[in-house]
């Protein structure tokens, strides 16, 4: 069946033709790509010989499947799309006629009820179904709950896009209370309402927090100067270790050192800028990965300060303003003078409010630095360079300062880090962690806070869910760990994110000033920065 | 009148710079002065040196020598070439816009004019600190800073788009922004790199209009290549070709120049030979003997011309390296013809007038020039005849 291909051949074929064509290709490329990674694999034996396994059955399958998703892809799922205009052609966004066909009321009743009968039967949902069953139904819970939330936000969308962060702080400062109540009520008492809320507030509410802060730091690094930093975790580690070794060698509290950390972390931001001030785009990047790679080999080998990676335990809490503490046998553990409950808790709750301070503190500085001669300095930096220095910009104390004020922030970031885990160790601060950061702000838009803020819920708050999805197991096998595949959904993401919208979730910027009307301005007019 | 002009009406003297990228002298002992609310144009061919005189008057680039004394009208007196770069919009009040448009293109028309006041606002914010907490001094200057932006706006014709951003403009208008971002730094001086360069004719005009506006506070140091832009509008016209000023007077003297004219459109071969023998002077003769092509017979002039052009050239430079390319200068060629016009006094005395202007002129061409340079200063020309173009002459 040898047949040319010539291009009058494309249109003269039916889709079927075409499609066929197209998987049998889709089959070729996925053969050469996956013949090494799947199709052969290295393992141990019983006498601990290293010994190649073939697998080729789970190669061919791999290969298969390939083939007939773009055979389906190709012949049914293109002609089907076109048919309904699905994507509009210019922006590649769903139009809007596709959400209101996603959205209906109808659905959304359906998907309280699913819900609401869930949650009621939660407790029997074992009896009544069998284990399997039950974890596809909470499963299924969790994708109701997750409609009826999308479908509410849809219908209000123009309110929401309207009051954003108004809407997004009260979310925030609820959040907790929520929480708290909603398994209140579910568990049917206060204090499993707390002890329930321990998931929800520490691992999502707070983790999520600290990334957002992290990357409103960096977002002045690299969103409004234009400085690409791949070493920001280089000043969260400096934040944390200056709180962690002063607060365990001199006992000092956590409201003294916060500053001192920041400051700490700042002076680093100008160690780091010195040197690299004369470095633009790559070069920069390289050099500030660098540095971030050497402040975590001085926190491995440097053991006689840092205890090297058998990290430094017993970090102080966080006391409650000097006036409560959270430790159980102090006199004035927060229990015992409010007289309510022992919980662990209370502790979480509390750090989730103060990093949510943290990070509005972030957001509030980073609004009104855009305003001042200082933030217009990085953003037009970041536009170009050369046109600041003819105006009479010193460009040297401007890239300082936004390095300075990042890495104040990280630093800042740090120092909770390390209240809340107790604990530092040097692998916390490797470089993935940095590579996280500028994700999320290259994702949620370089620039835009609510953008980095939606970003690092998706990103984090994402990748956390992934834990949650036990029930997988089930498909695939006890072995299977739903964790292990974060990296590769995160990854994923945002390949779909930046093909879907390169300039993030949001590509625009707000002016600092205007004359006469506020017009954002769209992100094909703005640089990204070249150092 | 340039000889009576006392130092206070100077407010750019640029003495002897030179400025050397590797073997290649982009700018050869320049001297010229700009006066304090005139528009002083600096012309030239492609690759002449232009934008790298500016580079060096705003700092981009350190001279590999030479003085640039700025004299603001308070008294003061900065030599730029010491000054770090930023400092010459802060300190100096020199402004400048680019060949090839640098704004900040993803902000508005009205931020660009803010980040120019950056300096001013910047100590009203109590360097940011004061700003943070919104102290009632800062609203007022950044109220006034947007006032000043509100006035350069209206002046460039683009307050209807104050709110759109720069990148989004025609062509024309980002030049006029360009223009107006400078002007509010607040300069005394302001550089402007071919500001006409691919304007259309009715914008150009406009362009015009705003410059003679500009010109009523503010001196301006103008590239150009549309001459009727420079014709028009300047004051003042330094030629440049190789680096080296060929002509230096009013338009008008200018736009006569044989040099200047030989440096744009190039010298008629022909022309110069017939000079040259009619004249039958000595020295050329000798020149031309000796020069490599001589030998080929006079049938091309302007390799003929070759040797003995950047034999002087060199001589005339201390023996600084010259990668000019023999013969390219076509200033240089008229130098030579006028050097043997120059021994007859009368019918050519006004050309010879204007070689001696010339650096890249040779000695012994400068000396013949002598009494004609005698002879047009009695007659009350300007510049040209001045012999402010020699190496001590740029002071006076
Ligand atoms: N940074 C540099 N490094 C090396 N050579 C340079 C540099 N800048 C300028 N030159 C050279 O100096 C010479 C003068 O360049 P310049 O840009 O000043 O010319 P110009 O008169 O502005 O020309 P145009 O009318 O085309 O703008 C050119 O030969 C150019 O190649
Ligand atoms: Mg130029």
């Amino acid at each position: 069946m040898a047949v040319t291909v010539s291009p009058e051949r494309d249109v003269v074929a039916t889709p079927v033709q075409r499609a066929f064509r197209e998987a049998l290709y889709a089959g070729a490329i996925a053969l050469g790509l996956f013949v090494l990674f799947i199709g052969l694999r290295t393992d141990q034996n019983i006498s601990n010989e290293l010994i190649l396994v073939r697998r080729w059955g789970l190669l061919a399958l791999v290969v298969v499947l390939t083939a007939v998703g773009r055979f389906l892809y190709v012949a049914y799922a293109q002609p089907f799309a076109a048919s309904l205009k699905v994507a509009d052609v210019a922006t590649g966004l769903l139009p809007e006629s596709m959400a209101t066909r996603f959205f209906r009321l109808p659905y959304f009743i359906a998907a309280i009820v699913i819900a609401f009968a869930l949650l009621v039967l939660a407790g029997s949902l074992d009896g009544l179904l069998g284990p399997d069953l039950a974890g596809y139904a909470r499963f299924l819970r969790a994708l109701a709950i997750i409609y009826a939330v999308a479908s509410v936000m849809f219908y209000f969308r123009s309110f929401i896009h309207a009051h954003f962060s108004a809407l997004g702080v009260s979310a925030l400062a609820l959040y907790p209370v929520i929480v708290v109540l909603t398994l209140a009520l579910y568990t049917g008492s206060v204090a499993g309402g707390f002890q329930g809320s321990l998931k929800w507030v520490d691992n999502f509410g707070i983790q999520i927090l600290i990334y957002v802060m992290l990357a409103w730091g960096l977002n002045i690094v690299i969103g409004l100067a234009g400085l690409l930093d791949l070493g920001y975790v280089a000043f969260y580690a400096v934040g944390a270790y200056a709180y962690a070794l002063l607060g365990t060698h001199f006992g000092l509290s956590f409201w003294i050192l916060l500053p001192a950390a920041g400051c700490m972390a700042a002076f680093w931001g100008v160690m780091l800028g010195f040197p690299v001030l004369r470095l633009r785009g790559d070069y920069l990047a390289i050099v500030t990965l660098a540095f971030g790679e050497i402040i975590r080999l001085v926190l491995i080998n440097w053991r006689e300060v840092t205890n090297g990676s058998a990290r430094i335990s017993g970090i102080p809490k966080v006391s409650f303003f000097g006036l409560m503490s959270f430790n159980v046998s102090d006199p004035n553990y927060i229990a015992k003078v409010l007289n309510i409950a022992t919980s662990s808790a209370y502790y979480k709750i509390f750090l989730y409010y103060l990093i949510l301070g943290l990070c509005l503190l972030t957001a509030f500085v980073t609004i009104r630095l855009r305003r001042l001669p200082v933030g217009r300095a990085w953003e037009a930096l970041r536009e170009d360079e050369i046109a600041c220095r003819s105006l009479g910009i010193n460009t040297t104390t401007t890239k300082l300062t936004a390095f300075a004020t990042g890495a104040m922030f990280g630093g800042f970031a740090g120092s909770f880090f390390a209240a809340r885990q107790g604990f530092v160790s040097p692998e916390s601060f490797v470089f993935l962690e940095s590579a996280i950061v500028l994700a999320i702000v290259v994702l949620g838009g370089m620039g835009s806070l609510a953008g980095i803020a939606v970003a690092a819920l998706v990103m984090i708050g994402g990748t956390e869910a992934l834990r949650e999805l036990d029930f997988l197991k089930r498909v695939f096998g006890p072995d299977f760990t739903p964790e292990l595949y974060r990296m590769l959904l995160f990854g994923m993401a945002m390949v779909i994110v930046m093909l879907w919208k390169p300039r993030g979730f949001v590509g625009s910027r707000e002016p600092t000033a205007f004359l006469k009307e506020r017009k954002t301005v769209s992100g094909s007019f703005t640089k990204e920065g070249h150092g | 009148m340039n000889a009576q002009a006392s130092a206070d009406d100077l407010i750019l003297q640029v003495e002897h710079l030179s400025m050397k990228f590797g073997g290649l002298v982009a700018i050869g002992d320049l001297s010229f002065q700009a006066r304090r609310g005139e528009i002083t144009a600096l012309i030239g061919p492609n690759g002449a040196g232009k934008t790298t005189v500016f580079n060096c008057i705003t700092g981009f680039y350190k001279p590999t020598e030479g003085m640039i004394t700025l004299n603001k009208r308070d008294g003061s007196t900065y030599l730029l070439e010491r000054l770090p770069n930023h400092e010459i919009p802060a300190r100096a009040n020199v402004a400048r816009t680019f060949q090839n448009i640098r704004l900040f293109s993803g902000m508005t028309l009205l931020e660009n004019l803010l980040v120019a006041q950056h300096n001013k606002l910047m100590k009203a914010s109590g360097y940011t600190f004061l700003g943070l907490f919104g102290f009632p001094s800062y609203r007022q200057a950044s109220a006034e800073s947007i006032d000043l932006a509100r006035h350069w706006l209206e002046k460039a014709d683009l307050v209807d788009r104050a709110d759109d951003p720069a990148g989004d403009l025609p062509y024309g208008a980002q030049r006029r922004l360009e223009i107006a971002r400078a002007m509010c730094t607040g300069p005394e001086l302001l550089c402007l790199d071919e500001p006409a360069a691919g304007l259309n004719p009715r914008e150009s005009a406009a362009l015009n209009e705003l410059l003679m506006d500009i010109k009523n506070s503010t001196s301006i140091l103008l590239i150009e290549h549309d001459m009727s832009v420079v014709m028009q509008i300047s004051d003042h016209v330094v030629v440049l070709e190789y680096g080296r000023k060929i002509s230096d007077g009013n338009p008008q003297s200018v736009r006569t120049d044989p040099r200047v004219i030989a440096a744009y459109l190039g010298v008629d071969d022909e022309e110069v030979e017939t000079v040259l023998t009619e004249v039958g002077d000595e020295d050329v003769i000798e020149q031309l003997d000796t020069g490599p092509d001589a030998a080929h017979g006079p049938g091309n002039s302007a390799s003929m011309m070759a040797g003995p052009v950047s034999d002087t050239v060199e001589h005339a430079d201390e023996g600084e390296r010259v990668t000019v390319s023999k013969g390219a200068s076509k200033a240089a060629q008229v130098d030579a013809r006028s050097a043997s016009v120059a021994g007859k006094p009368a019918p050519v005395a006004k050309k010879a007038a204007k070689v001696s202007t010339a650096k890249a002129a040779p000695k012994k061409t400068a000396a013949k020039a002598a009494a004609a340079k005698a002879d047009s200063a009695s007659k009350g020309k300007q510049a040209a005849a001045k012999p402010a173009a020699g190496k001590r002459g740029g002071r006076k």
